[in-house]
């Protein structure tokens, strides 16, 4: 891709106890187009987190990355110094957390929250910031924001408090976002406004997008590209509309099952039978195989096939012609 | 989640919670304070007997019954305690056995010491600890933090009067070792006895204005915080790594703000929330605990004449102390209290955990 932002290769984060080494991220790698939103799927404990957290520097001790590569903008970032990797975040790199109301300083004004930010990265004045905060708070659906500027998160409802937070992770305007269910922790009525926004804001400026989440109907609404993950490693990877309409691995085919997809006329979810192994105790070859319908012997011996040839980890892929309806 | 609190029903639920809590809060103080007042008159009335104690052995019949009804003894028992409470609230907490002057008189004349002592004693336990707390938090894993810690268990384990027993010997008398070829000697000619010299400002003798009485603060001074100081140490530090690991000062990191930032203008601030009404608390048994370390320095302040008076079975002041000790700790604790239910719901964070 040309004007890539992010490129994440061979990604590894482990986490060493005092057991065994657990690896929460195996050997992923995806990269970001500016202005492209890539959906992260997976069930929780998929790693959709721990990945996001890799790229932006803040994964918690003692998980740690144990290998690969994370490039931002042609710039090798995986081994930065703290120091150096502190002043990409924000101003190169963003992050949006799962729930608002959590997410701002209680005790501090938002109007100080965004004009700090600015002033950590920008070389403006503190009169040029305050009029930037009150701007970005415009941008993003505030109304009144000059007086708004100066409330306290606790007088803002939970998606105006998503919107806060939005505007404050994109006022130095990084190149690329990391939105980790920003959702997720809203009510249903807002949800589709604040994926609106964010698509519309990122189309605007060229922002690459990493949309971390576990509903794949935020998948079909916001994306140009999914990433489905499966215990750590990339299942499947390829463009929304393929992916949604041709699954070729069984479990993004299961993920689709089990998700109410109106344009896929369903009546009934189908559930995937089991629940995703717990770390430490994946069962040798695929991690999907014992959930897995179409499961082979050499499923339980073999690790699936790497993603660079084709779009799905899998031995025996779903092929396309089966798909079609008789 | 946290719109209950937007929510105009709740509020009014909250309000009618909070005087109902109130309420019940002010009549537990009025209880306590009956009790200890009881015991207070106990003490007075059954101790001894406070005829033998006024009168001495030279007495006649006569002087026994004069006695008797000015003290009003011959009344029933519970005549006696209610005029008893109400005297006290006037002021009135009965005259000193010992030295025949009024027992309030006694008292006003001592405050100062204890008052300056316990102030400097609040300041270096609120500075010192505050600041370590902050420094063990941010450098959770550190040597130095790790160490400051260790120490912090032992200041809070030993006992007070050996803290102050152990710092006369260091500083007050010296320890003399040799170290390279020379002698050191740990003396540093503070003192170990009394106040120093001290200036009477209208009725408040001070110790602040002379050079041997701020000499003479210090030693007794770092004896009474040492342990407040260990205790809000440990405080600061623990509310401030919870507060580390909320979700804001994630997404604090997450944009790229400088540690200096994160750890002092986004953390301390809400580190501070809880520990100031906690902090409030303890300052006040910095009073009662000043019994130890006055006994040890020979401090002339209402702790040591407390010691004094048991040694002499002075049953008026004893009882007017106890009084004393106990009404400040049921204020303190009242408006503490009040204090932290008033911050509460507005304040305080949400502190339920994350999700994935
Ligand atoms: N400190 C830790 N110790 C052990 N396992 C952990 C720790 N933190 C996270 N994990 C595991 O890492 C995996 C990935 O977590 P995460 O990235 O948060 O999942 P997701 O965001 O996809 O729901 C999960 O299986 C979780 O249990
Ligand atoms: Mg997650």
């Amino acid at each position: 891709m040309s004007n890539t932002v992010l490129s994440i290769r061979n990604l590894v984060v482990d986490i060493p106890t005092r057991h065994a080494v657990l690896r929460p991220v195996d050997n992923v790698s995806y990269d970001i187009a500016a202005g492209e939103i890539l959906g992260v799927v997976g069930e929780s404990g998929a790693g959709k987190s721990m990945a996001g957290n890799a790229v932006i520097g803040l994964l918690n001790r003692p998980a740690h990355i144990s290998g690969g590569e994370i490039w931002l903008n042609g710039n090798r970032i995986d081994n930065l110094p703290r120091e150096k990797l502190r002043r990409l975040r924000g101003k190169d790199m963003g992050m949006v957390f799962q729930d608002p109301l959590t997410s701002l300083n209680p005790l501090l004004r938002i109007g100080d929250q965004l004009t700090e930010t600015m002033l950590t990265h920008l070389d403006i004045s503190r009169s040029e910031a305050e009029k930037r905060a009150v701007a970005a708070l415009e941008e993003v659906g505030i109304p009144a924001a000059a007086e708004r500027v100066n409330s306290y998160p606790h007088e803002f409802s939970g998606g105006m408090r998503q919107r806060v937070v939005i505007a404050l992770a994109l006022c130095a305007e990084p190149s690329l976002i990391i939105a980790d269910e920003p959702t997720t922790a809203l009510d249903v009525s807002v949800q589709a406004q604040i994926i609106a926004l964010l698509k519309r804001l990122c189309r605007q400026r060229g922002t690459a997008v990493m949309l971390i989440t576990h509903d794949m109907g935020v998948i079909a609404e916001a994306c140009d590209r999914v990433a489905v993950m499966y215990a750590g490693r990339l299942a499947e990877l390829g463009p929304v509309r393929e992916v949604i309409q041709n699954p070729r691995h069984p479990y993004t085919d299961g993920l689709m099952g089990s998700t109410p997809l109106a344009s896929k006329g369903q009546k009934r979810l189908r559930q995937i039978p089991g629940s995703m192994p717990r770390l430490g105790r994946l069962p040798a070859g695929c991690a999907f195989n014992p959930r897995c319908p179409k499961a082979q012997d050499a499923c339980r011996i073999d690790p699936p096939p790497t993603m660079e040839d084709g779009r799905a980890a899998c031995l025996y892929p779903i092929e396309i012609e089966k798909k079609v309806p008789a | 989640m946290g719109n209950a609190a937007l929510d105009p029903g709740a509020l009014s639920v909250k309000n009618h919670a909070m005087l109902a809590y109130i309420i019940k809060r002010i009549v537990q103080s009025v209880i306590v304070l009956l009790v200890v007042g009881l015991v207070a008159f106990a003490m007075f009335r059954f101790v001894g007997d406070p005829i033998d104690n006024i009168l001495g052995q030279e007495r006649t019949q006569a002087d026994i019954e004069r006695l008797r009804v000015e003290l009003g003894l011959d009344q029933p028992f519970v005549v006696q305690y209610w005029n008893f409470l109400a005297r006290a609230a006037q002021g009135d907490l009965g005259v000193s056995y010992r030295q025949s002057r009024p027992v309030v008189e006694i008292l006003l004349e001592r405050a100062p010491a204890t008052l300056e002592l316990a102030a400097v004693s609040g300041a270096m336990a609120i500075i010192f600890g505050i600041m370590l707390g902050i420094f063990t938090a941010i450098r959770r894993d550190g040597f130095a933090a790790n160490t400051i810690m260790t120490i912090s268990l032992i200041g809070v384990s030993l006992p007070t009067f050996l803290i102050g027993v152990l710092l006369i010997y260091f500083f007050s008398v010296g320890m003399q070792f040799t170290l390279f070829g020379q002698t050191i000697s740990t003396d540093l000619g503070l003192p170990s006895f009394g106040r120093g010299e001290t200036v009477k400002i209208g009725g408040w003798s001070t110790g602040f204005l002379t050079e041997s009485g701020l000499k003479a603060l210090i030693l007794p001074a770092i004896t009474l915080g040492l342990y407040q100081m260990t205790l809000i140490m440990r405080l600061v530090r623990s509310e401030m790594l919870e507060v580390l690991r909320q979700d804001y000062i994630r997404f604090a990191r997450a944009r790229g703000l400088r540690e200096r930032a994160v750890n002092f203008r986004h953390a301390l601030k809400n580190t501070l929330v809880p520990v100031i009404t906690i902090t409030g608390l303890q300052l006040g048994s910095i009073i009662a605990f000043a019994i130890i370390t006055e006994t040890v320095f020979q401090w002339p302040g209402v702790g040591l004449l407390f010691i004094n008076s048991i040694q002499t079975v002075d049953i008026p002041v004893m009882a007017a102390y106890l009084m004393l000790i106990s009404v400040m700790f049921v204020a303190i604790n009242l408006v503490v209290d009040l204090l932290y239910f008033a911050i509460d719901p507005r304040l305080r964070v949400d502190r339920t955990a994350r999700g994935h």
